[in-house]
């Protein structure tokens, strides 16, 4: 696109009261541009300017005034280049004219004018910026499939499956078992779901059975898992096998961090690592290799599922487990589902039956796994045995009884079944007594050493999801098979954000069920609903070649010069959606539809190879470098120039609210925006102290386990780079103290001028930048 | 998208609230390809959520990801949102609905920079709705620092001295008063209602005196106050001298799990009450807190770890038992009594400030919508996927907390959208 430039600087909201426009203006014009101003760009009549100027031809505009978080449907033009230089919040609005006069009469041209110099520089940025973009052009895949891949037969996946279905998409489930239903189909009753929430009701499983049936874009493979799922959402390649079978499309497992080093704990070479990753994954094809008889998927949902909770007597050594009388509640469910409620060790009827719901022994937590759907089951088996038996008694010992929402009303209406009692107590033992048991419980609701005999006893298992046995999804992505950082999750296939519950790490792949979290089947039948959603909506995205959340809608993806890679890895290993691959030299392969578009690979790049069309190495140094630092040549004495690189997701709008605040930034400051604090190349950093800038701080969101990073490891990985950055500094005579990174989060608007001012003051206790002038 | 302009006539999904689940909702179905109405009854979208200052577990900020799903609303030109409005009647049946809408005035109209010039000159106040009517703000006013859209907004009760005093301090020809409640309609072929909740009125629990002394505030006042955009900045204060509260009480189950209030489980209020305790403990190094339950519904994995962690806490206390009464002591203190359940012993205890953990209720269940809904005893609607068209969402269908709101939400994206292509 051949630009043509527009420059416009919007007086309005105190602007032009506080900075000399034509001075203003003038840097732009020095530059070769027209430059024209409004009391009111966002008004009929600076609208009107605009759009005049874009009919005439300018596509390519510097726009000086309000922030771009405001009145952004106003300052888009189709095809246009549209950069916005926050003047009014980022200037205007932090810097005072009480803290920082302006020029008067009296003064000489050493006379530092710390606003106008801020905002003069902004428009240098600005134009910088417009130079090095380019307007982007949407990655389409060529063959996209829309096919729907749903791991999981049971309720979940039955659900996700024809909630999909019933807009026209075409779905495959594969169930690993030989029988579609999963523990849904094993159930005896379900807990009530509607008013009045007093009587159990029959499956569903059976009757959603059956619903599939009236699909035909729907097909299930059952005795089936998923041996691997390669290529990118819109284009997965997918090998399905029985359970059990070993075949050259397994996936392949990356090394561990030990396997990557030699006997002396040194990393081993690419190659070296190559013919490692080889033997141990011998019999098996690398990730890059297509199966040929692969299927074509566009996205996933995984609905695995979950398995019981296994309790040892090791864990648990006063349950009496090992016993064959003392149950979990899935077996004791297997059973109620075959017939009447017995004693296991002798088939006598089990009348007397005792439910545990929490361990015990002191404290007051559930078992592991366990959630709302473990209390609401100890009711309803509670309730298999006052079915079973006129004079059932059953006892249900809680900690805390978890039916919360509406189910508290099912709870409720079991506490009038004068067969069923229910307190609080905190077991503390399980002990054989004769054919039978006796329970103890202390804390109670009639106090302290409560005795209770059992002809059985059932505990209250956790439902462990699938994914914490078994990758599952088995991804052939060098990044390694399953989703990253379970861990934090205790192995649950869960996105780490409140605000955004399906997005996972691995972008395409949308978990629901028991496999997010301990959920009840009415839960479980709405998780799929949503993930179906998602599912669509990713193909309608990768259709349009366009992101997903969070940037969602944002047509650039990450662009590589090839011929200057040296084959690192770091774009691949970094990448916190596994959205790069490389080959057995370590070239990576790029998958579009996987990325997210943080630009973590930009920042990673020691080469800089890797840009985005209006967002790259080249575009930000640019601004970076066209910041005019002062000297002494310039100024008696030269203020202090310090460059901020602030996450526009949480820290730029905080930034906006300080400024709203009118809370005070040191002048001296500027900022540039960034994707994320992942995609801050160090390059950057040394660019702007090799000019003679005096400090350079990153501002961006927390991180650690309970991270907010949208882009999840993008200001981990920055923090992981600048505490390595030390050493260029060292090479440059400067001190590590220039350099920081701060944590902020989008509410703390009024914190940050405390950070950004401490900051200052501290660079200036270290004096100028001894490169300065040169 | 487009603010508050003239709504298109017809749209394929309109979304009735723009609290978090609705803007689920709408950002979900848009991303999806589908034209989306969002109407929101506020001046400014984000609902409930852009009341509380953190989010349990994981202690963040609500605003975080409102920002995120804002900007996706921006660059969405499927999107097309009208606040101050709200559903007069819905007719019609699925795939084929039309809804009148009435849409109160805000004064100022698209001219608006945000500049703020209207609210520097005028004087007369009106409570802050925001924030519980703990403070006033001015009659020309921003709602939130974060709201959005980001225009100001003028109160009808503003005085006639400063209508002209906003009118001539605004350069952009921004305030209107001339504007007035306009009716329109639209043809959708779903409603999804993301109506969302109120806390549980406290004046009705009698015995736990809320109204009449002031040192009883509820759950979400606290949440307010602990807010940096709240009435006190962030500082959790007693009301009658702010002083910092050297001892607070939670009682659980305010009016919920009570057949004289909420029968039902609020499904957050024991989570919130755990997360108020790190708002003090965190504010307060000495802050003795004590909570008062009938179950700590902690559930899971992740719910109880923060339960577990909270335990650790030597000056938090926990007894099973429900506040019978309150009154008032010596110096503002409020002594409670209730019977700790598992030994019997009645306890009396004096703090500086008391907590009622008020429960949700519909906000739909005073004033339903001329529409075919069908709602529980409670006022929550009850959806019916076999006939489709119109869906409750989010707390208008059930207590839930944000995460499960939001899995509700996204789901009932897909449902409307089984509507709009079974048409």
């Amino acid at each position: 696109m051949a630009k043509k430039y527009g420059v416009y600087i919007c007086t309005g909201c105190g602007i032009g009261d506080v900075l000399n426009i034509d001075e203003l203006g003038g840097v732009a014009e020095d530059e070769g541009h027209t430059v024209k101003s409004h009391e009111c760009l966002c008004g009929k009549a600076g609208l009107e300017l605009l759009n005049a100027d874009v009919k005439d031809g300018v596509n390519t505009l510097a726009i000086l005034g309000c922030s771009r978080r405001v009145n952004y449907d106003i300052f888009k033009w189709d095809n246009c280049l549209v950069d916005r230089a926050s003047i009014r919040e980022q200037v205007v609005w932090t810097m005072s004219r009480e803290k920082y006069p302006a020029k008067g009469p009296e003064d000489d041209d050493y006379f530092v004018d710390n606003i106008q110099l801020a905002a003069n520089d902004y428009m240098r940025m600005s134009l910088a910026r417009l130079d090095k973009v380019e307007l982007p052009v949407p990655f389409k895949l060529e063959n996209q499939s829309n096919k729907i891949l749903i791991i999981g037969g049971g309720i979940t996946g039955m659900s996700a499956a024809i909630d999909a279905a019933k807009t026209g998409a075409d779905v495959t489930i594969v169930e690993k078992s030989a029988k579609l239903g999963g523990w849904a189909a094993k159930m005896r009753k379900q807990t009530p779901q509607c008013e009045p929430y007093t009587d159990l009701m029959d499956p569903v499983a059976n009757t959603t059975i059956a619903k599939l049936g009236e699909f035909s874009n729907i097909s299930v493979k059952t005795n089936t898992v998923v041996a691997r799922i390669a290529g990118q959402p819109g284009d997965f390649t997918v090998t399905l096998k029985t359970p059990g079978q070993e075949i050259p499309f397994d996936v392949p497992f990356p090394l561990t961090p030990e396997m990557k080093v030699d006997a002396d704990g040194n990393e081993l070479d690419a190659e070296a690592q190559t013919a490692k990753y080889k033997e141990y994954n011998v019999g098996r094809e690398d990730i890059l290799t297509l199966d040929p008889e692969g299927e074509r998927f566009g996205a996933v949902v995984l609905a695995a599922g979950w398995r019981p909770a296994e309790l040892t007597a090791e864990a648990y050594p006063h349950l009496s487990i090992g016993d064959p009388d003392v149950v979990t509640n899935a077996q004791f469910e297997e059973m109620a589902a075959a017939g009447k409620v017995v004693r296991p060790s002798d088939g006598k009827e089990a009348k007397n039956v005792v439910f545990i719901q929490s361990p015990g022994a002191g404290s007051d937590r559930d078992f592991e796994y366990a959630g709302s759907v473990t209390s609401l089951v100890a009711l309803k088996q509670a309730k298999y045995v006052r079915e079973d038996y006129e004079d059932g008694k059953a006892y249900i010992f809680y900690q805390h009884m978890r039916t919360p929402g509406f189910t508290e009303e099912f709870y409720k209406s079991m506490q009038q079944d004068n067969g069923i009692f229910m307190t609080k107590g905190d077991i503390a033992s399980v002990t054989k007594d004769g054919k039978g048991f006796t329970v103890e419980a202390n804390g109670t609701l009639l106090g302290d050493n409560l005795k209770v005999k059992a002809d059985l006893v059932v505990l209250a298992a956790g439902m462990v999801p699938a994914t914490v046995d078994d990758a599952v999804i088995n991804l052939a992505y060098r990044q390694g098979p399953g989703f990253r950082d379970n861990d934090i999750f205790d192995g649950y296939a869960d996105s780490n954000f409140i605000c955004f519950p399906y997005e996972t790490q691995r972008t395409g792949i949308y978990a629901a069920g028991a496999v997010r979290r301990s959920l009840t089947m009415e839960e479980s039948i709405e998780d799929a609903t949503g993930a179906a959603l998602k599912a669509i909506q990713c193909l309608e995205s990768v259709n349009r070649g366009v992101a997903v959340h969070p940037r969602s809608g944002d047509m650039t993806f990450p662009d590589f010069f090839f011929q200057r890679c040296t084959q690192c890895k770091r774009c691949t290993e970094e990448c916190p959606f596994g959205a790069l691959d490389d080959d057995e030299k370590g070239t990576p392969k790029l998958n579009p539809t996987r990325c997210r578009r943080c630009g973590t690979c930009m920042g990673a790049c020691p080469e800089r190879i890797i840009g985005f069309a209006d967002y790259n190495v080249d575009s930000v140094g640019s601004q970076v470098k066209s910041i005019w630092v002062p000297c002494e040549d310039d100024y008696y004495e030269p203020p202090m120039r310090i460059l901020g690189l602030i996450c526009e997701n949480d820290a730029l709008p905080a930034l906006d609210m300080a400024a709203m605040k009118k809370l005070g930034v040191n002048a001296e400051v500027r900022f540039i925006p960034v994707r994320c604090l992942g995609s801050v190349n160090v390059v950057w950093i040394k660019d702007a102290l090799s000019q003679g800038m005096d400090g350079v701080f990153l501002l961006g969101c927390k991180h650690g386990d309970d991270y907010q990073c949208h882009f999840v490891k993008g200001s981990e990985l920055a923090d992981v780079r600048m505490k390595k950055i030390g050493d260029a500094l060292a090479s440059l005579a400067l001190e590590e103290e220039r350099v920081a990174q701060f944590e902020i989060a989008i509410d703390e608007a009024d914190k940050l001028p405390e950070i950004v001012n401490a900051f200052v003051d501290q660079v200036v206790a270290l004096g100028p930048n001894p490169f300065k002038g040169f | 998208m487009t603010i508050d302009k003239a709504a298109p006539a017809s749209a394929s999904i309109l979304v009735v609230g723009g609290g978090i689940s609705g803007l689920t909702t709408t950002l979900e179905a848009a991303e999806t390809g589908h034209e989306v109405i969002l109407v929101e009854k506020n001046a400014y979208l984000g609902g409930r959520v852009l009341q509380l200052n953190q989010y349990f577990p994981k202690l963040c900020p609500p605003t975080c990801g409102l920002e995120i799903n804002f900007r996706r609303i921006k660059d969405n030109p499927a999107i097309h949102v009208q606040t101050m409005t709200e559903v007069v009647k819905v007719e019609g049946t699925p795939g084929n609905y039309e809804v009148t809408l009435k849409t109160r005035p805000r004064f100022v109209n698209g001219n608006c920079t945000g500049c703020g010039a209207c609210n520097e000159v005028c004087e007369g106040e009106i409570e802050n709705e925001l924030n519980f009517g703990m403070d006033r703000t001015k009659a020309a006013y921003l709602p939130h620092p974060m709201a959005f859209p980001a225009q100001y907004v003028i109160s009808e009760y503003i005085s006639e001295d400063d209508k002209k005093k906003c009118a001539d301090a605004c350069k952009y020809d921004a305030i209107d008063f001339s504007m007035t409640e306009t009716t329109t309609t639209v043809k959708v072929a779903s409603v999804v209602w993301a109506t969302g909740w109120k806390p549980y009125d406290a004046t009705r629990i009698d015995n736990l005196g809320f109204g009449r002394h002031q040192n009883i505030i509820t759950n979400m006042m606290l949440e307010r106050m602990a807010s940096s955009t709240g009435p006190t900045s962030g500082k959790i204060l007693r009301p009658s001298d702010n002083a910092a509260p050297k001892s607070v009480v939670f009682v659980q189950c305010a009016g919920s799990r009570d057949e004289n209030h909420l029968p039902y489980c609020s499904y957050i209020c024991c989570m919130a009450s755990l997360k108020h305790a790190t708002y003090l403990r965190t504010q307060y190094p000495d802050c003795e807190i004590t909570i008062y339950y009938i179950d700590l519904r902690a559930p899971g994995q992740r719910y109880e770890k923060f339960y577990e962690q909270l335990k650790k806490d030597e000056k938090v206390f926990f007894v099973k038992g429900k506040v019978a009464e309150v009154s008032e002591a010596q110096n503002g203190g409020i002594t409670v009594v209730a019977e700790n359940a598992l030994t019997g012993e009645k306890l009396r205890q004096t703090a500086d400030l008391v907590v009622l953990a008020t429960g949700m209720e519909p906000s739909l269940a005073s004033g339903k919508p001329q529409a075919d809904l069908t709602f529980n005893g409670n006022g929550f609607i009850v959806n019916d996927f076999e006939k489709g068209g119109m869906f409750g969402c989010g707390c208008a269908n059930k207590p839930a907390d944000v995460v499960s709101s939001n899995q509700n939400a996204t789901g009932m994206a897909l449902k409307a959208i089984q509507t709009v292509v079974g048409r």
